[in-house]
This record gives structure tokens, sequence and C-alpha cells, in this order.
């Protein structure tokens, strides 16, 4: 057997999807958070190219491109925002940045 | 031998995502995201998406992943403060999300049955001469949007993180 159900490859983007909520809902630093909606940006790419593969079509890849040049664009703007909130409040910890909260 | 190396690169790519979620340094976590984007850029040449497994390596893990590692370093952030969590989170946490995995991984695979398979260079349209003209054809509109996109990311950037002068 030296081929590989396509179902692996959704069930492994499935995987790290769900490992990249888990950290985005119990991770307390601001910049872990932030990784792991890398993480799930990630997993939703290989199932794009995974469908690209499924119906032979460019198209698929091309998503993942846009995917990718969006969140190279959110990183830069994200971590911007961290270093502002940083030099204003001195924390990372998002359960200290509060203020709209109340 | 396609299989062993999808094994391989899968396993690798889950164990360095568990390392993310499960390490309380964020430079841990940010090497361990580096493997999950190089382990999943050589799935993306398996499927036959070289041009999108090389921006993967270039973009992901080269210039976002720098980035990262770059604020950590300079925030100096340390290692995350454990506070205890509620009883029920940490005894049904990890339970419900394996039950909620098996779930999906089901109906995957009664969507996809294990006739659909993929196989090295079963697919060669990933080039970067049908990606480009793709790009300039059907996707221009998106694509010029795109650019502009960035424009703005890079100015806001700079906005938000130079120093207040009066």
């Amino acid at each position: 057997m030296s081929e590989i159900p396509i179902s692996w490859f959704l069930t492994l983007s499935a995987v790290l999807f769900a490992l990249g909520v888990a950290g985005f809902l119990f991770r307390r630093n601001i910049v872990t958070v932030f990784m792991s909606i890398e993480l799930m940006l990630n997993a939703v790419n290989l199932s794009f190219i995974t469908f690209a593969y499924y119906f032979k079509r460019v198209d698929g890849q091309l998503f993942a491109f846009f995917v990718m040049v969006v969140a190279a664009a959110e990183a830069a703007v994200g971590l911007a925002i961290i270093l502002t909130v940083f030099k204003n409040r001195a924390t990372l910890n998002i359960d200290e940045v509060d203020s709209m909260k109340n | 031998m396609d299989v062993i190396l999808f094994l391989i690169f899968a396993i690798i790519a889950v164990v360095c995502a568990i390392n993310v979620v499960v390490q309380s340094h964020p430079i841990s976590s940010a090497i361990s995201l580096v493997g999950v984007m190089g382990s999943l850029a050589i799935l993306y040449l398996l499927l036959g998406a070289e041009f999108i497994a090389a921006a993967q390596v270039i973009v992901y893990a080269g210039a976002v992943m720098v980035l990262f590692v770059f604020v950590i370093m300079l925030l100096n952030a340390g290692a995350e403060v454990r506070k205890g969590r509620s009883l029920v989170v940490q005894l049904l946490g990890v339970p419900l999300l394996i039950a909620f995995l098996a779930l999906v991984a089901y109906f995957v695979q009664r969507l996809f049955p294990s006739s659909v398979t993929v196989r090295f260079g079963g697919f060669t349209g990933g080039t970067a001469q049908a990606i480009g003209r793709a790009l300039f054809t059907t996707y221009l509109l998106p694509f010029e949007i795109t650019s502009i996109l960035i424009l703005i990311a890079i100015v806001g950037a700079i906005v938000l993180a130079r120093k207040e002068m009066d």
C-alpha cells in the first residue's frame, strides 16, 4: 500500500485545528494565543491543499496562498498591537488586559 | 513509501502542535510551531503543491516566525504563570477533545472512503507557472487587493509600534 487515503490528511487538519483552538482558549500569554491562531490557519491551509489535490484544480492552492499572505499581514499588525499593549500595561497576560470588560 | 513519509511528518506535526499548546515558555512554543510548519511543507509537497510548500517555508517558517521570536525576545516574555483551572475543565477537557476528534475522523472517513487516495505525483498542477498564471488571470483582483492590504498592514504596524513624538 503506497497510497495515502485522503481522509488522513483531512483528519490531520482537524487535529491541528482542534489543538489550535485548545491553545487559543487555555493559554494566558498573548503571544502564545497569537501562535495558536497561526496554527489554526496552517490547519485550514492543509485542508485547502488536500481539496486542491482531490479536485485536481489549482484554485485551492491559491486560497492557501492568500491565507498565507493575509496571515503575514495579520502577524505584523498583531505583533505591533502586542508591543503597544506591553508598552502601556507592562504585562502579556490576557487576564489583565480587560479594560473593555467593565 | 508515501504512507511512511506521511506518517512520519504527520506525527511530527501533531507532536509539535501539542508542544505548542502545553509548553509554558513562549519561545518553546514558537520553536515547536516552526516544526509544525516545516512538516506541513513536506505534506504540501506530497500533495503536489510545490510552490505553496516553498512559500510555507519562506513566508511562515521564515518571516512570520522570525517576527514572533523577535517580539518574544524584545518583550523578554517569561514563562506563563499557571493558575488553577476549574475541576470540570481539568477532568473533561482532554477526553472531550479526543471524543470530538474521533467523531470528526469518523465522518471524514465516511465522506471520503479509503478508495480516494493521494499518491505523490498524482497532481502536478501546483507549479510556480500554473500558480502564476491563475494568479494573474482569474485571481487578478484578489491579488491586487492583497497587495493593498499588505501596504495597509505595513503602515498600521509602523503607526502602532513607533515611539510617540510630539
